[in-house]
């Protein structure tokens, strides 16, 4: 079962945690992603593709499952204006054993950074500036082959 | 054939704009010879194009190089990297 989710409200992590588990599976694994107050940031805004995030988050999810044998797979991903603390994105894998959990979870947020047509913008005060990509993401993308 | 273009982060905001119908030539057959027909229109457009190693594409919601056919092409999606997550 797969669960893609883009939503302009909080992510509701009891929820999420709680719809993320499954009979007859062991383990659980997670990630959050929160916003980060570097250097003065006092608000991040994500601008998303509607439609195409759903479906690149879907496409991922669906490889999740199938490569690691996943019960489940879920993907939450805020857009619209956060500030510092707020939660942007929720990943969860089930699955029998804990290894394909985790490494399935790893799997998603790095193949989501770079494969889901999501876009950052930071502002600082009255400054606001476009993220740039990163070469990390991409390398930490590419290692899932 | 009409192509619906939609435009996304710093590319909307160049371009002013964040979607448009267009009806490019019938020599106009793949998505970089797309971008090199707005492109000639100037302003926001030159600026929003000006440098395509940081433009990425999509054609009917599936993320695709630049050099990819039109054929069939109903919506045509230009944009940068993406930074999500």
């Amino acid at each position: 079962m797969i669960r893609v989710v883009v939503q302009e409200a909080p992510i509701d992590l009891a929820a999420e945690f709680a719809g993320a588990e499954a009979d007859d599976a062991g383990a659980v694994a997670t990630f959050t992603g929160l916003v980060r107050g570097d250097d003065g940031v006092t608000e991040l805004a994500l601008e998303h593709y509607p439609g195409a995030t759903e479906r690149a988050l879907e496409v991922l999810c669906d490889e999740a499952v199938a490569r690691w044998t996943l019960a489940k797979a879920v993907i939450v991903h805020r857009v619209g204006p956060m500030v510092p603390g707020d939660r942007v994105v929720f990943v969860a894998t089930t699955a029998r054993h804990r290894a394909a959990a985790l490494e399935a979870c790893a799997f998603l947020i790095d193949r989501l950074k770079t494969g889901a047509p999501f876009w950052k913008r930071e502002r600082r005060g009255s400054e606001a500036r476009w993220v740039e990509a990163r070469e990390s993401d991409d390398a930490a993308a590419a290692r899932w082959g | 054939m009409p192509i619906d273009i939609l435009y996304f982060a710093w590319v909307r905001e160049a371009i002013g704009q964040g979607s448009e119908r267009v009806d490019p030539p019938a020599d106009v057959t793949t998505v970089a010879a797309l971008i090199d027909w707005l492109a000639v229109r100037g302003g926001g457009y030159a600026t929003a194009f000006e440098n395509r190693d940081r433009l990425r594409t999509a054609v009917d919601q599936v993320f695709v190089p630049l050099d990819t056919g039109l054929v069939g092409a109903r919506e045509v999606a230009i944009f940068p990297p993406v930074t999500g997550g």
